[in-house]
C-alpha cells in the first residue's frame, strides 16, 4: 500500500501524458476527417450529393410531348415509338426548359436515318438495314418514308 | 356568448382535425423534412440490362454519354462505348474493334456472309456490388452509393490510378482537365431526378435499359426470369449488376 501511494506521482504523469495524446488524436480527426465521412461506408456522404449537382442535358421523351402533341401522336404506336426524340433530334434539356433559349436544328434526312439504317454485317438479321447503293436514289428519305412512324403513315 | 356542451365537443372536434396535420408540418420544419429532396437512397438499387441482340453499333449511346457527361471528345476516353466483335469459327480469338469507340459508328469492314458471326455489344460501368476498383482506393474517393452506382468523389481524388488498373473491365480513365478519375456513374444526377441515363434514353433499339432492382414494378425482373442472361466475367464475382442478353462466349 504503501508503495503504491509513493510511486503515484509518475502513474498520473503517464495518465496526463496518455491524456493529452487521446486529446490530441481528437482534435487531428476532427480537422482531417471530412464531414460526412463514414455516415454510409468509407467515403463523405456529400460525395453523393456531389454527384447529382449537374443539370442534364437530354430532356427526356416524356418532357418533348408535352408541348409536342401533334408528333406524339404520329409517333405513338409507329414502328419508331421505341425510339426516344433526342436520338434523333439531339440533347433539348435547354429547350424544354425554355422554348425560345434553343431552337433545336432539324436533322437532315439525307444523313440521319442511315446512323440506324447503315446496312453492316454485324448488326442484327431483323433489323431493317440498306445499302444506299441498291435503294438510295440521292433524294431525301422523308420524301418517302415518314420519319416519326415508318409503317403507320402510308409512304407518299 | 352561451357555450353548451354540444357546441364545445364540436369546435374541440374542428380544431382536432387540425392538428394531424400541424404536427406533420412541425416536424418537417423541425428536421428539415420539408427542404429535402424526394429521391431516398435506400429505395433504389440500379443496374442495366443490356440486349446485345438488339444493338446496331449505331453508337448513339457513345455520343450521348459524351454530350451529357462532358466527357472529353478525344477518342481515348469513354465512359461508355461500343465493341464489334468477329469470330471466325476456325480462329482462336475473335477480331474485335472499336474505331473511336463507336462514336462514329462502324464502317463496314468485314464481307457480308464470310462465314463468321459478327455483333455490337456496348460497354460501361458494371455497377459492381463488390467492386474491385473501390477497394483498392486509398483516400475513399470512389464507392459503391447505396442506391447500387459506383461514383468518384472528385474533391478527394488523388489521381493515383491505381482504380484504373483495378477496373477489370476498363472502365476508367483519367480526366485530362482535372487529374482526377472519371468514370460512368449511370447518369446520377439523371436517375436521381426519375430520368433514365442518357445512353438508354437515345438507344433508338431499346438494347440498353436502366433498371431499379428494388422497384418491384419494374420489368427487369419479368426480364431476368424469361432471359439467358450473362455479366462480363463472372469468375471474377464483382458483382455486376449490368445483365447481357445474348452474350456471346467470345466477349471477355
Amino acid at each position: 500500500m504503501n508503495r503504491f501511494v509513493k510511486d503515484k506521482e509518475h502513474l498520473f504523469r503517464m495518465a496526463a501524458l496518455f491524456a493529452a495524446g487521446v486529446v490530441l488524436f481528437l482534435i487531428f480527426k476532427a480537422v482531417l476527417v471530412p464531414e460526412g465521412f463514414g455516415v454510409y461506408g468509407h467515403y463523405r456522404a456529400g460525395a453523393l450529393a456531389d454527384n447529382r449537382v449537374r443539370a442534364p442535358r437530354f430532356a427526356g421523351r416524356a418532357a418533348c410531348v408535352e408541348c409536342h402533341t401533334d408528333e406524339r401522336d404520329a409517333w405513338k404506336g409507329g414502328k419508331h415509338a421505341g425510339v426516344g426524340c433526342e436520338a434523333c433530334h439531339g440533347a433539348l434539356a435547354k429547350h424544354a426548359a425554355d422554348p425560345s433559349a434553343e431552337k433545336p436544328v432539324k436533322p437532315d434526312p439525307r444523313t440521319i436515318c442511315f446512323t440506324c439504317h447503315l446496312a453492316n454485317a454485324a448488326k442484327p438479321r431483323k433489323f431493317p438495314q440498306m445499302d444506299p447503293k441498291n435503294h438510295f436514289d440521292g433524294g431525301a428519305c422523308n420524301g418517302c418514308h415518314s420519319p416519326h412512324a415508318p409503317d403507320k403513315e402510308p409512304k407518299k | 356568448m352561451k357555450s353548451d356542451r354540444r357546441d364545445f365537443v364540436l369546435t374541440a372536434g374542428k380544431l382536432l382535425v387540425l392538428t394531424a396535420p400541424a404536427a406533420a408540418y412541425l416536424e418537417a420544419v423541425e428536421t428539415g423534412k420539408a427542404e429535402e429532396p424526394a429521391y431516398k437512397n435506400n429505395e433504389h438499387y440500379w443496374g442495366m440490362i443490356v440486349d446485345v441482340e438488339k444493338c446496331i453499333g449505331c453508337g448513339n449511346c457513345v455520343r450521348a454519354c459524351k454530350t451529357e457527361n462532358d466527357v472529353p471528345l478525344e477518342p481515348y476516353f469513354f465512359r461508355t462505348w461500343v465493341e464489334r466483335y468477329h469470330v471466325a469459327e476456325a480462329k482462336e480469338h475473335p477480331d474485335v474493334d472499336s474505331p473511336d469507340g463507336g462514336y462514329n459508328g462502324f464502317p463496314e469492314k468485314y464481307a457480308a456472309g464470310d462465314g463468321a458471326k459478327s455483333f455490337f455489344v456496348p460497354k460501361l460501368c458494371n455497377a459492381c456490388a463488390h467492386s474491385p476498383c473501390t477497394q483498392v482506393c486509398p483516400v475513399g474517393a470512389t464507392f459503391e452509393s447505396p442506391d447500387g452506382a459506383v461514383l468518384v468523389d472528385k474533391t478527394y481524388c488523388l489521381g493515383c490510378r491505381y482504380c484504373v488498373q483495378a477496373c477489370p473491365y476498363g472502365c476508367r480513365f483519367i480526366d485530362p482537365r482535372t487529374n482526377t478519375v472519371d468514370k460512368c456513374n449511370l447518369c446520377y444526377h439523371r436517375i436521381t431526378k426519375g430520368l433514365t441515363t442518357a445512353c438508354c434514353e437515345s438507344c433508338p433499339t431499346g438494347a440498353r435499359q436502366l433498371v431499379d432492382l428494388k422497384d418491384p414494378k419494374d420489368p427487369v425482373h419479368e426480364f431476368l426470369r424469361t432471359h439467358k442472361i450473362q455479366v462480363l466475367k463472372p469468375q471474377l464475382a464483382t458483382g455486376a449488376k449490368v445483365f447481357y442478353n445474348g452474350l456471346d462466349g467470345s466477349v471477355r
